[in-house]
């Protein structure tokens, strides 16, 4: 354990480092990446890290507003993110953009199951990021959703959906947290559905909008080139826009038992997609989070090294990619394993994996594997930090999250107390085969024809 | 507005002033012909290492196709002294991220690390540049392992078949033709002894360029260079093939295809054009990459606002023109009807909006505008040393050399509007098109 206390040092000091942009921080200091966190109007967290190398400055908005509040229209969610930046305030999207682009700044949104974020991009320097916090506050605050504007966007999505119907990896996706969720908000693809895209107008989407994107269901994460009272003005501006509203809804726990435990789906293609999964964490177990990381690890999530990838690649040529990836989300996320392998040696693919699995809740790990796991984890967290994006992220799912100031800190700690006993614990409480949904979609191998080139 | 902008942009100056203040690279060579380069970039600890072998599909031809890309995954299968996947395990436990990647001109291998451990990622990539051991058994398995990421990448993915097939056809006497995967049936016969030819021939120092961006010292750097690749035996390494494209205009070319598993069509326009490298002068280059950059350059340029925003005839518009390669290049563009029946009327527009780069001069307002989104993206790219070690090594196996980057900046604001007209009137021309349309053998609507 010894070895392992050192490099907590060494590595928490380059995290400090990276946070603040020293590079010098002498290694016996072993304190915590500098993240300040503050409330701001209506109760929404603030994370800030300053970062005075690059001159500009990224600032997130997170809501509790992604495809698990869509109800009955799925799509819904990413429709309205979508359109937030095309018109506001009396502008259309064009003007938008060309004021936008005049400042050098660049705006993006993105939804996923649990939230909405809307990225800014800017320069730091005063003139440019105050034009462009402006834009800013319109597009978040009186997007004009016009019909024309939902329309398109629409008819992107309907699209978008149509290419997923070529991948039958995406296929499986789908059909997977349809499988692993049955009723519950998470079996919302974030994509939307035909029918529910048919079934939004401009109405709903604002709606949407005055209801989830408020001051009480937003969280902002901003790093960049700026001391501490101008992070605060710029988040009090950012937030003074909108109205103080309501937080989000909690969602329900996910269902014990999945609908199904195995889907076949019919595909033409030359390789099957699998995916096999179950709803595993959620944010705040950290007792039985970071045990099921370290698994998670060695399972399939640590890329070159990982047993899936030596069982279905090195040492069986089954398959290019497989892997393994652990979600943690409000209420339980998923632990999904995916690959895709040659149609005609899928039943192969499908013992290899599930025998995979079956030694993990068997065995467990070894304490070899925990502490080269555990090495890679830490070792690589000040990588995860090393730039203002990969700061901007973690930041952005504290402030989902809304996770206190020392969250960054305490990852190493929590990591290096991950035993061999706390993994067979967490994996008894949460790695259940039997509970596991398996998705196959793939060609019929008899009636396979000619490959194509 | 106008006034508005004006002021915009002009504030902007002060700040984009620093985009120029891109650290100094530091060069070394050592006596095996290996190139050092080195960046400094201390806020993080951390370090990446790239070391690029100049070499790729672009080197390659039928039947060997694929074989720069077989050869880099048989680079983690272990040498003389380490077994498969060792290199893996040692670089996972000190916390790296590590891999590789090959493209058209280059095979790349890169780790990234608290800055304090990059010697590793040294000693194991010195190692393996002269003593891979080469295995059958590893290769046969290695092999399949190819053939489904072909399947994966390619074969299962009507837009990559398509594409693959349109290249083809857009190319014509270059060996930018060719997949980087390889073609099929090639990957069939492929046999080790290609590979270790290939590996004998080009993998020798004097061929490869170590990129160094991060956290470190350079001459600490330059030592540790010494101390690694300074015991690998210099060798003679091959001279890149000629491949450059006709010269004249090669005439108008169309590809249709009709797919069972698409559902969506897709357009693709693609003009032969010059690259950096092999432009007359870099001008042309420049004034062709802000011609894309006028077209698609963000949000307000005039593909998304014309086409998508403006008639509504297309669910997404973009066009490209990869400078920074080392034979002749493509001006594309590609993009997707909103409804099925719409491929020729997108052509059509797309063509027109071509035209219109040839007949009339880009306005002052629209040009400052994509100038300022590319100065701003030079400040942003500071945020990522895996760019910055990509974008060095990019231009040293492309044959353009890294000081093309404190170039960049002043070569941008010297286009004019009269160059981009000139460049689009000589390269943006009927007889240099290929024109491919993918449809659905449904009308999308299953």
């Amino acid at each position: 354990m010894a070895a392992r206390h050192l490099l907590y040092a060494v590595v928490a000091a380059l995290a400090a480092a990276a946070a603040l942009g020293t590079g010098a921080v002498a290694a016996e200091e072993a304190v915590a990446p500098e993240v300040q966190r503050w409330q701001a109007r209506a109760g929404a967290p603030v994370y800030f890290v300053e970062a005075h190398e690059v001159p500009m400055v990224d600032v997130a908005v997170v809501f509790d507003a992604g495809s698990a509040r869509d109800g009955d229209t799925p799509g819904l969610a990413r429709l309205t993110a979508r359109t937030l930046d095309q018109g506001a305030d009396g502008m259309d999207a064009g003007t938008l953009a060309r004021r936008l682009e005049d400042t050098g700044a660049r705006l993006s949104t993105s939804v996923d199951r649990s939230q909405a974020r809307v990225h800014l991009r800017s320069l730091s320097e005063e003139a440019p990021l105050a034009e462009a916090t402006a834009l800013f506050r319109q597009v978040l605050a009186e997007p004009t959703f016009k019909e024309a504007a939902i329309e398109r966007e629409r008819q992107q999505m309907q699209q978008a959906l149509r290419v997923q119907r070529q991948s039958a990896s995406k296929v499986a996706e789908r059909a997977l947290y349809e499988a692993m969720y049955g009723e519950h908000p998470y079996a919302t693809p974030p994509a939307g559905t035909d029918e529910g895209l048919a079934a939004l107008d401009p109405g709903r989407v604002a709606a949407f909008h005055e209801a989830h994107y408020v001051a009480a269901n937003a969280g902002i994460a901003i790093v960049g080139d700026l001391e501490r009272a101008e992070a605060e003005a710029l988040a009090t501006r950012v937030l003074d826009a909108l109205p103080a509203g309501e937080p989000a809804p909690a969602l329900p726990e996910p269902p014990a038992e999945p609908a199904e435990d195995e889907i076949r789906i019919d595909f033409p293609a030359t390789q099957t997609a699998i995916a096999m999964g179950l709803p595993a964490i959620a944010r705040g177990e950290e007792a039985l989070e970071y045990p099921l990381r370290v698994a998670d690890q060695v399972l399939g999530g640590g890329g070159l090294v990982s047993r899936l990838f030596r069982a279905m690649r090195e040492e069986r040529g089954l398959s290019y990619s497989t892997a393994s990836r652990l979600h943690v989300e409000p209420v339980r996320g998923p632990w999904i394993v995916r690959s895709s392998v040659k149609a005609e040696r899928t039943e192969e693919a499908l013992s290899v994996l599930r025998s995979e699995i079956r030694r993990l809740t068997q065995e467990g790990l070894d304490a070899t594997e925990i502490d080269d796991a555990v090495r890679h984890l830490t070792g690589s967290f000040p990588l995860a930090l090393a730039s203002n994006s990969g700061l901007l992220r973690q930041l952005s799912a504290m402030a989902a999250h809304r996770l206190p100031a020392d969250h960054l800190a305490r990852y190493i700690p929590r990591m290096e107390a991950v035993d061999p006993a706390s993994v067979q614990q967490a994996l008894d409480a949460r790695l259940d085969p039997e509970r596991m949904v398996t998705v196959i979609v793939g060609p019929d191998v008899e009636a396979t024809g000619a490959e194509p080139e | 507005m106008t006034l508005l902008y004006r002021c915009a942009a002009a504030l902007l100056l002060a700040g984009l002033a620093t985009a120029a203040e891109a650290a100094e690279i530091h060069e070394h060579e050592l006596d095996n012909g290996l190139t050092v380069l080195v960046e400094e970039d201390h806020r993080a600890g951390v370090a990446v290492s790239m070391l690029w072998y100049h070499v790729g599909a672009s080197y390659e031809h039928r039947p060997i196709t694929g074989v720069s890309h077989a050869l880099e995954h048989m680079m983690f299968k272990g040498t003389e002294q380490r077994d498969s996947g060792e290199f893996s395990r040692l670089i996972s436990r000190e916390g790296g991220e590590h891999n590789a990647f090959t493209a058209r001109d280059y095979t790349a291998y890169y780790e990234m690390l608290a800055a304090d451990r990059l010697e590793l990622a040294l000693e194991l990539e010195a190692e393996r540049m002269h003593q891979l051991a080469l295995d059958q058994a590893a290769f046969e398995r290695e092999m399949q392992v190819i053939r489904e990421e072909r399947r994966q990448r390619v074969a299962d993915s009507p837009e990559a078949r398509a594409f693959e097939r349109f290249n083809a056809t857009a190319y014509m006497a270059s060996p930018y033709r060719d997949p980087i995967i390889g073609w099929r049936h090639d990957l069939a016969r492929m046999e080790l002894a290609d590979l270790a030819a290939w590996y004998e021939r080009w993998y020798a120092p004097a061929n490869a360029t170590l990129v160094v961006v991060g956290d470190v010292e350079p001459e600490a750097i330059f030592d540790m260079a010494e101390r690694h690749f300074g015991a690998v035996p210099a060798r003679a390494a091959g001279s890149p093939p000629e491949g450059r494209e006709i010269d004249t205009a090669p005439g108008k070319r169309q590809v249709e295809l009709t797919l069972d598993d698409a559902r969506v069509p897709l357009l693709y326009l693609a003009y032969n054009a010059p690259s950096l490298a092999t432009a007359e002068r870099p001008r042309d280059a420049y004034a062709l990459l802000m011609a894309a950059e006028i077209l698609d350059g963000g949000s307000s340029a005039r593909l998304p606002a014309r086409l998508v925003r403006g008639e509504g005839i297309a669910t997404s518009a973009s066009a490209s023109y990869s400078a920074v390669v080392r034979l002749d290049t493509l001006f594309s563009l590609v993009a997707r009807p909103s409804d099925a029946s719409g491929l020729d009327g997108l052509a059509e527009a797309l063509r027109a909006e071509v035209r219109r780069l040839r007949q009339e001069p880009v306005g002052e307002a629209e040009l400052q505008r994509a100038v300022t989104r590319l100065m701003a993206s030079e400040v942003y790219e500071r945020d990522a040393p895996m760019g910055r070690a990509r974008q060095l090594g990019r231009l040293e196996a492309t044959g353009i050399g890294w000081r093309e980057r404190e170039r960049f900046e002043a070569r941008i604001r010297a286009v004019t509007p009269a160059d981009i007209q000139r460049v689009a009137r000589r390269y943006l021309q009927p007889e240099r098109l290929t024109i491919g349309r993918l449809l659905p053998a449904d009308d999308g609507e299953a």
